[in-house]
């Protein structure tokens, strides 16, 4: 991915993503949201990662924020007029904030060092390639998260059944 | 250069049979419902003066469209203008561009140059189609809402609940197909369905996966939101549903996304389950009969055979549906729902641990 298409998906991304949070409408937030995931899928696209494009934008894009749109309007959520009420929660963002871009330039420097020029394998992102991945290093984080799913589908059901 | 230009051609050349088989399928839908209730259907505007029956051609081809594009665009007070606007085209874009993935013909060989009929080969095939279709429900969501009419948004709910439920028995009937071919490549599918079981019977992926292709057909149809599934529009209940509020030709682009579904449920169909471009014992060569004989055939014939079974295979499932919609009575939304969580997840569920099983086991 060169310098130009880089910057030419970043701006935008990061300009529809504060949106999601700056926009009063939550219609509107959520769907700067869907945009802003759909431009992610795009980034995966460009870097050659075609399956995690793909099940970015059929699960979250088309599924969990279609979900997020229905109860917006089920609940009939009208624009917030009102400030935020606040409980420190600003100085806490900015902390956090703090600690995740140390954290990433650090990252960043670690590997920028290390592995910046090295070729893609013959079968980076394809179907197979991931799939093979999944199901033998990564296994056990891979059936944990599958356990994960399937305790919070029997708790909405329970929930639901009250 | 001429990739590119390849490429290009074939990709425009899909969107642009879509957009007009989905106008051709507007006219089939008018006189093919007359036929079915026993009416004579659209035959207003002739320009032969008499003949004995009147196609209506004229009525659904020219002076439908005409009306729609001159009527007047209203916006309701109250509306969001923006989402309001944008709405038809969110739905309608993505459908168009599905297609793309369908293989529509083997291999077209002009000057010693191969060229695959398949507008875009894509690693992730199959996935690409669902994450079109799954896009287009923003279409419905947004129209409804974006309205400011209680009938509008109650269908647009309606039509995000219907479609998240039958994409999950969608999806799963189509890994029962990719089981039992073992690709995601749509073009790699329908190769796969040349072959011959024992000598004669054509693989076609309904003899592998009878009971996928039921659940691909129900979910399909739901997700095309036609009878018996119409329930985001529901006349009956809802006005007209999610595009209540809709005139002139934001409304042609909501029915027209209806149509251009029910085009690409019947080419999937086609696809997975029916063969695709395959004709029986045709080869590239020529036929290649079971009971000995051959009938050899020039390349391009074989070709355009392809092309020209892919169409018919396809206009056939679209007849289908439109039968299908004129000969069922609508559901009730709880029996919509829980058909689709209740039976149709299920049986699909089973599918794909059935076929995953018998792979295993004899392969």
């Amino acid at each position: 991915m060169d310098f130009v298409t880089f910057f030419a998906l970043a701006i935008p991304l990061v300009v529809i993503a504060i949106m999601v949070i700056a926009h009063p409408s939550p219609v509107y937030s959520a769907l700067f949201l869907v945009l802003t995931l759909f431009l992610l899928a795009v980034y995966f696209l460009f870097l050659d990662a075609h399956m995690v494009a793909a099940l970015q934008i059929i699960v979250y894009a088309g599924a969990i924020m279609v979900l997020f749109l229905f109860v917006i309007m089920l609940l009939n959520l009208q624009s917030d007029t009102q400030p935020t009420p606040r409980h420190g929660l600003g100085r806490a963002a900015i902390i956090g904030g703090v600690i995740l871009v140390a954290e990433l330039g650090l990252l960043l420097q670690r590997s920028s060092s290390e592995q910046a020029e090295s070729a893609l394998p013959e079968n980076f992102g394809t179907v197979e390639a991931l799939g093979s991945q999944l199901f033998t290093t990564y296994l056990l984080p891979f059936e944990i998260t599958g356990i994960l799913l399937l305790v919070a589908v029997v708790g909405a059901v329970v929930l639901a059944k009250r | 250069m001429i990739d590119f230009l390849i490429t290009f051609s074939l990709t425009l050349l899909m969107v642009l049979m879509v957009l007009n088989l989905g106008g051709l399928l507007l006219w089939v839908e008018r006189k093919g419902s007359a036929v079915l209730q026993d009416r004579i259907g659209a035959n207003r505007a002739a320009v032969f003066g008499k003949l004995p029956f009147n196609l209506g051609i004229v009525n659904t081809l020219v002076a439908d469209p005409i009306k729609l594009f001159t009527k007047e665009d209203f916006v309701p007070p109250g509306a969001d203008k923006l989402l309001h606007t944008l709405a038809p085209a969110i739905g309608l874009v993505p459908l168009l561009v599905t297609f793309i993935v369908i293989p529509f013909g083997d291999v077209l060989i002009i000057g010693g140059r191969e060229i695959t009929l398949q507008a875009a080969n894509l690693n992730i095939g199959i996935l690409y189609v669902l994450a079109m279709v799954s896009l287009s429900v923003y279409g419905v969501v947004l129209g409804g809402w974006a309205s400011n009419n209680r009938w509008a948004l109650l269908g647009g709910i309606r039509g995000s609940a219907q479609m998240i439920s039958y994409e999950i028995p969608l999806g799963l009937a189509l890994i029962g197909v990719v089981l039992a071919f073992g690709s995601l490549d749509l073009q790699e599918i329908t190769r796969a369905q040349g072959a011959l079981i024992g000598g004669w019977i054509p693989a076609w992926g309904i003899v592998y996966q009878p009971v996928a292709f039921l659940i691909f057909l129900a979910a399909g149809i739901a997700e095309s939101k036609r009878i018996p599934f119409d329930l985001p529009e529901a006349e009956s209940e809802l006005i007209s549903g999610y595009f209540t509020e809709y005139s002139g030709a934001k409304q042609a682009m909501f029915m027209l996304g209806d149509f251009v579904e029910a085009i690409i449920v019947a080419g999937l169909i086609t696809t997975l389950f029916f063969g695709g471009w395959q004709i029986p014992f045709l080869l590239r060569d020529g036929f290649h009969f079971p009971w000995g004989g051959t009938l050899a055939l020039p390349s391009l014939l074989v070709t355009l055979l392809q092309v020209g079974a892919f169409t018919l295979k396809v206009l056939f499932f679209c007849w289908l549906q439109i039968m299908i919609r004129w000969t069922l009575p609508r559901f009730r939304y709880d029996q919509l729902i829980s058909l689709g969580w209740k039976i149709l997840l299920p049986l699909a569920l089973a599918n794909v641990m059935l076929t995953a099983l018998i792979i295993l086991l004899f392969e």
